[in-house]
């Protein structure tokens, strides 16, 4: 069995991607020398040299703005914000920059830009080290926000990323780095979902880490007479939403499960478009999510905090238990 | 020097003077139409720093990069924008240079180096120090424009050491006029000395007299010629004045008199025009030019008066 580990699917995207364009260069806080703190991106400074591979100084801002300023005359950056819980400091340079050039300048050149930050809880970083960033960009215009659930799709998304004419914030979750499976497809598109499993009683849908934990949920549930469909999202921005609406018009039942909290988050977002569209689809939608808090660090706090697949069985046995099967 | 390089000296400053003229005209032309209700929104004008974009924007080769502010019509002008579509861009047509998607503090003309106009003080120096990236790998030069408000804002320092550790080619213009918005430097920028923070990041800085075309053009050659020679970044600090107040709202009341008289005792455009009668450029030939510069903004002006507006259709589209 092939095994591909995550943090080597990244590392493989960028090198097949820097080898296939030498416009592709790649920088960030200790990610040439170091090899990155998750040690996702070792090797690539040696292959590439200096002027494509480098170290920057700890200035976030100063990473994006120049990010920004090379994909519109020339360069395809890929910079990594090392924890996502930094991009509060690269912010103006993301959406007010990046987001916004290809529409305010008529089209006169794309931003072709990739930021990769680690992401997600369970590594007991505590409150600063451990958000998921990417419902912050949803409401901004011209932002990509793409986050995998397997080594297969880390490799085939970034390197769809990078091609994209446009910015792409890139999610990996730490809990993932570690995680080894098969190889994919070279390319896997952006805005597309994927139908993990599939099932006739609920659809769940989830993205990144979230997806391994559904299935392994839906694994259970299936012992217990409840046949759940799982939708991996892959990006938030855009949204597929018609595979989670093709999905609802057979099982009738949604549950959408985000590592974060429900306000302003995404899984509100898409049960309102989910409701707006197919109403008359619905016998039942609900979310779980995270206490409204930050990321707690004892590990009995941060595991209280964490939707994992045991919540989510949990929560659809209560919820549906006598009403399936 | 030859007769021959004479005349070249004698067109090259004669069209910086004409470039100067237009930005001034531009503006007041601006001023005009906003009160007009044709300018919507607000804007920043650029009168009495005339001497700044144009003596840097005149030593800058094809394939440089340059980044401006919402004070940017100027550096736009400079860099070598038509006059037409920027008009057109500030009313909102859909011959605008940015098909009126910009609008006054936001504008992108690639097609003459302008990465582009930057809403939020202290945006060109991020976008500028991109540029110097693919700069370096050309042997060209990326120029970040930005006011004295901006030496407070994290995006001036995250750069400067940044383009300072990388060894960018690089030209940090600040256009020190004095305040920002409607704060004196002095009350809100510690130590009121820009050119010393440049030094604390090892990057040579110099004090320039923003309003004398001929220092500008002296000290951006001499900071151009270290950055495509590999030697990284400059700041050249240009001590300059806005003859109008912070945007369309702010009449200014709060600059003393006397200062206010004094800058513009030392305003850029007569020096310039003094200086060209005392190296015997004909009066007659800095008339021609006023003309000329005069006339193609009238046409400008009335073109893009006659513009039509974007469809509104349009607006939704963004395929991104």
């Amino acid at each position: 069995m092939s095994a591909l580990e995550f943090r080597v699917a990244i590392r493989d995207a960028l090198a097949e991607e820097m080898e296939r364009d030498e416009r592709v260069i790649f920088f960030g806080e200790d990610v040439a020398a170091a090899g990155g703190v998750f040690k996702a991106t070792p090797g690539l400074h040696e292959r590439f040299g200096d002027e494509r591979v480098f170290d920057t100084p700890i200035s976030e801002l100063a990473l994006a703005g120049a990010a920004f300023g090379s994909a519109v005359t020339g360069l395809r950056p890929v910079f990594e914000i090392m924890f996502g819980d930094f991009m509060t400091l690269a912010m103006d340079a993301l959406v007010n920059q990046a987001a916004k050039y290809w529409y305010i300048s008529n089209e006169q050149a794309s931003v072709p830009l990739v930021v990769r930050s680690a992401v997600g809880g369970g590594g007991r970083f505590g409150a600063m080290h451990s958000q998921i960033h990417g419902t912050w960009f949803q409401g901004v215009p011209g932002l990509k926000i793409a986050m995998p659930s397997s080594p297969a799709e880390a490799k085939g998304m970034l390197k769809s990323a990078i091609r994209d004419p446009n910015p792409v914030i890139f999610l990996e979750h730490k809990r993932l780095y570690s995680v080894k499976g098969p190889e994919g497809p070279e390319l896997v598109p952006l805005g597309e979902a994927n139908v993990a499993r599939t099932g006739e009683d609920l659809t769940i849908v989830s993205i990144g880490r979230g997806v391994p934990d559904a299935l392994a949920a839906a694994e259970t549930l299936a012992d217990e007479g409840i046949d759940a469909e799982v939708i991996d999202l892959r990006t938030l921005r855009p949204l597929d939403l018609a595979t989670v609406l093709e999905s609802v018009g057979r099982t009738n039942r949604l549950l959408a499960v985000e590592e974060g909290p429900r306000t302003g988050g995404w899984a509100t977002g898409l049960l309102g478009a989910v409701a707006e569209a197919a109403l008359h689809d619905l016998d039942d939608a609900w979310i779980v999510a995270t206490a409204e808090t930050p990321v707690p660090y004892s590990p009995t706090l941060e595991d209280a905090y964490m939707p994992d697949a045991e919540t989510i069985v949990a929560d659809v046995r209560a919820r549906l238990g006598a009403a399936v099967g | 020097m030859t007769v021959t390089e004479d005349a070249r000296m004698e067109a090259a400053v004669l069209e910086r003077y004409g470039r100067m003229l237009l930005i001034r005209l531009f503006e007041a032309e601006m001023h005009r139409l906003f009160l007009r209700g044709e300018v919507h929104g607000t804007t920043h004008l650029y009168t009495g720093q005339e001497a700044v974009a144009v003596g840097v924007c005149g030593v800058l080769r094809e394939g440089d990069w340059v980044a401006g502010t919402y004070r940017g019509h100027g550096h736009a002008l400079a860099a070598g924008t038509e006059p037409q579509p920027l008009v057109a861009e500030m009313l909102g047509r859909a011959t605008g240079v940015c098909g009126g998607r910009a609008g006054s503090m936001n504008v992108v003309d690639l097609a003459h180096g302008l990465v582009g106009c930057f809403g939020i003080v202290g945006g060109s120096i991020g976008a500028a120090t991109g540029a110097a990236l693919s700069a370096k790998r050309t042997g060209n030069v990326a120029v970040a424009f930005f006011g004295d408000g901006a030496t407070n804002q994290g995006y001036f320092h995250e750069c400067l050491n940044f383009a300072r550790v990388h060894g960018l080619p690089m030209v940090f213009v600040c256009e020190n006029n004095f305040y920002g918005v409607f704060a004196p430097m002095q009350q809100v920028t510690a130590g009121a000395d820009i050119a010393a923070r440049a030094r604390a990041y090892d990057v040579p800085a110099r004090l320039v007299d923003g309003n004398d075309l001929w220092a500008m053009t002296d000290a951006a050659n001499e900071a151009a010629a270290r950055a495509r020679g590999g030697d990284g970044p400059t700041l050249l600090e240009c001590q300059t004045y806005r003859h109008y107040g912070h945007s369309k709202s702010d009449p200014a009341t709060y600059r003393p008199k006397e200062e206010v008289e004094r800058w513009l005792a030392r305003d850029p455009l007569t020096l310039a025009r003094t200086r060209l009668l005392e190296l015997n450029v004909p009066e007659g030939e800095i008339e021609r030019t006023e003309q000329d510069v005069r006339a193609r903004l009238d046409r400008a002006v009335e073109a893009a008066l006659a513009a039509p507006y974007p469809e509104p259709e349009s607006a939704a589209e963004f395929a991104a």
